[in-house]
């Protein structure tokens, strides 16, 4: 067979795997997918996933500025990205480099121009990806963080209420309390890992509930999670296709499963509750979502994507940039009130998610430069956070700052992020329940670092707590 | 002097004089009027500054663009008289306008 019969064939087989997607279970349409999938990439020799090797990357100002890449997963880790991202936003804020290992790409550095860019979802589409490289052939969910107006909006409504004011007002007193249970657990004096005892077991326990998941299985949601976030091919992490492909089909089964269950539950009588799936099945838009799997599948990925190692690295992030700057630590316990202004501080100081990603409609200009249609532009958030024409002192972590709220962490634009409210709630409770507690939290060495140039974030943060003296009154 | 009324989501109310040349945001943050966040600074990006316009006053004010719309249409919260602080520009004319601040913005 021609290789060109091959293709016509699988495009056929396409169509049919599309028309039989109503009926068939959805873990075992993303096993057949994948399935699928290898025996295509078989067939037709595509290129094999990419892998990253580390090695020392070169200094910001070794390379001529036409072939600087800052699209490296070792960029953060290293230690280089101000430098790389500095000389790109003095020298070439508008940057082409033709040849990264995904693809040419736009790199846009300065606060207005993202800005510019964030804003105008007409000339700048988040279809069809949101970040840098491409998700594994099969493996693109439906998700509305990827589409344009009046689709996206349409979506986005339907969710929304999920962390509307009235919702966050419910969970407040339940994140309190799941946040002092974890805080009382943890040893004094003896060394820990932050980021597994603190970060990433209160994000678990706020994922479960918006989703009304079993609570003792919640480190599967931050399982598929990670996988989902940290693909090779998407942003350079660890994860390879197979593993994205077998993590999304027990995903897909532990969802269906508590989807059919809640709806059986509400028929019964049961009032829903005021998490995401009793959301979807009440809204007459959502009701019959389960039929649309890859919509399904995504709706709820985005959550757990959205609200985990965002948050996550936000509880580390903080705890990080008060050891780097031991007098805004003290400035905080002189003046608890400034930790709603330090939340947004430290959301702008780590930036959780470096970038998103944008593709130009037509052809165009921006900042002085001409771009394609078709091409694909990288909005720098981690850059922008730290433009000193917009923030003073950028580098610095500063708890007062005056226009902290001001960051680009969580973007602009129709797409700014839905659960910046909820983020910011449960950033505000840690700290005003980690103040009376503890009086230093001591960071012990460097932190680990993870292999991405999406996910800004810490596999290890070890540190030592003391106890704060209790005040006799 | 001409002013404009702010009802805030206690029901308290706060008078806060126009200043010429800024935004209903702008002046809202000048004076610290709490509920109005700004957080784009103005770019009509992030919603923050979200208030609902007095019957009386709804058509008296420039009429919603095309992206105040397209912010309008992601907000859980908007109502007919919803509009962005940020875009309503602060001139004489406004003198007694009454918007009221939502008790929590997006
Ligand atoms: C500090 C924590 C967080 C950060 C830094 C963050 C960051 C972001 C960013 C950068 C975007 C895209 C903005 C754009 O394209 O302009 C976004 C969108 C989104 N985020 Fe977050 N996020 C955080 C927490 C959360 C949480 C807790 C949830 C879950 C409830 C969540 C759910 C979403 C959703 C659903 C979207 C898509 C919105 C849309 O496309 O309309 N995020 N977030
Ligand atoms: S200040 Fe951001 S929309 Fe008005």
């Amino acid at each position: 067979m021609k290789l060109t019969d091959r293709i016509t064939e699988l495009s056929h087989l396409d169509r049919s795997l599309q028309a039989v997607q109503a009926r068939v279970p959805m873990d075992l349409q993303i096993k057949g997918m994948h399935l699928y999938q290898r025996l295509k990439r078989r067939l037709t020799g595509r290129a094999a996933e990419p892998r990253f090797i580390e090695y020392p990357l070169p200094a910001a100002d070794a390379v001529p500025i036409e072939a600087l890449d800052p699209t490296s997963p070792f960029l953060y880790r290293q230690g280089l990205w101000q430098s790389y991202f500095k000389r790109l936003r003095d020298e070439a804020p508008v940057h082409w480099n033709g040849h990264t290992p995904f693809g040419g790409v736009w790199s846009i550095t300065r606060y207005d121009d993202i800005m510019t860019v964030d804003r105008d979802h007409e000339r700048f589409s988040a279809e069809p990806f949101i970040v840098m490289g491409e998700p594994p052939e099969g493996l693109d969910l439906a998700m509305f963080i990827a589409m344009d107006p009046p689709r996206h909006d349409r979506q986005r409504m339907a969710v929304q209420g999920v962390v509307s004011p009235r919702n966050l007002q419910e969970m407040e007193s339940l994140i309190r309390s799941r946040t002092r249970e974890v805080l009382d657990s943890l040893p004094l004096g003896t060394p820990f890992n932050w980021v597994e005892r603190v970060s990433i077991e209160l994000t678990a326990r706020m994922l479960a509930t918006l989703l009304d998941f079993p609570y003792e299985q919640r480190h599967r949601l931050v399982k598929w999670s990670d996988t989902a976030a940290n693909l090779a091919s998407a942003t350079g992490g660890t994860v390879t296709a197979d593993e994205a492909f077998s993590a999304m089909a027990e995903m897909a089964a532990a969802f269906t499963r508590l989807w059919h269950d809640k709806a059986r539950r509400i028929a019964a009588g049961e009032p829903p509750g005021f998490d995401l799936i009793s959301l979807l099945l009440t809204s007459p838009d959502t009701r019959d979502m389960i039929e649309r799997p890859l919509e399904f599948l995504g709706n709820l990925a985005l959550l757990i994507v959205g609200g985990n190692d965002t948050t996550r690295n936000s509880m580390s992030g903080g705890v990080y940039a008060h050891h780097l700057y031991p007098s805004e630590f003290a400035k905080l316990k002189a003046n608890p009130e400034l930790i709603p202004n330090m939340v947004a501080e430290i959301i702008r100081w780590q930036t959780p998610l470096a970038h998103m990603r944008r593709v130009a409609t037509r052809d165009t200009r921006l900042g002085g430069q001409f771009i394609r249609r078709g091409d694909k532009l990288i909005m720098w958030y981690a850059s922008g956070n730290r433009d000193e024409r917009k923030f003073e002192n950028a580098d610095a972590f500063i708890i007062d700052r005056p226009n902290a709220r001001q960051h680009m962490s969580f973007g602009f634009g129709v797409h700014r992020c839905m659960g910046n409210r909820l983020a910011e709630l449960q950033l505000r409770i840690l700290w005003e329940e980690i103040l009376p507690r503890f009086d230093t939290i001591e960071v012990l060495e460097k932190p680990q670092i993870v292999q991405s140039n999406f996910v800004r974030g810490y596999s290890r943060l070890m540190v030592r707590l003391t106890p704060a003296r209790r005040q006799t009154s | 002097m001409p002013a404009v009324t702010f009802v805030l989501a206690s029901g308290a109310i706060q008078e806060v004089p126009l200043t010429e040349g800024s935004s209903l945001m702008e002046i809202a943050k000048m004076h610290a009027v709490p509920g109005i966040d700004g957080d784009c600074g103005g770019c009509c990006a992030c919603g923050t500054c979200h208030v609902i316009v007095d019957e009386a006053w709804r058509n008296r004010l420039p009429p919603i663009t095309s992206a105040e719309a397209q912010m309008l249409a992601i907000h859980a919260g908007a109502d007919p008289g919803s509009r962005l602080a940020c875009q309503i520009p602060a001139t004489a004319a406004l003198d007694g306008l009454r918007v009221r601040v939502p008790d929590h913005q997006f």
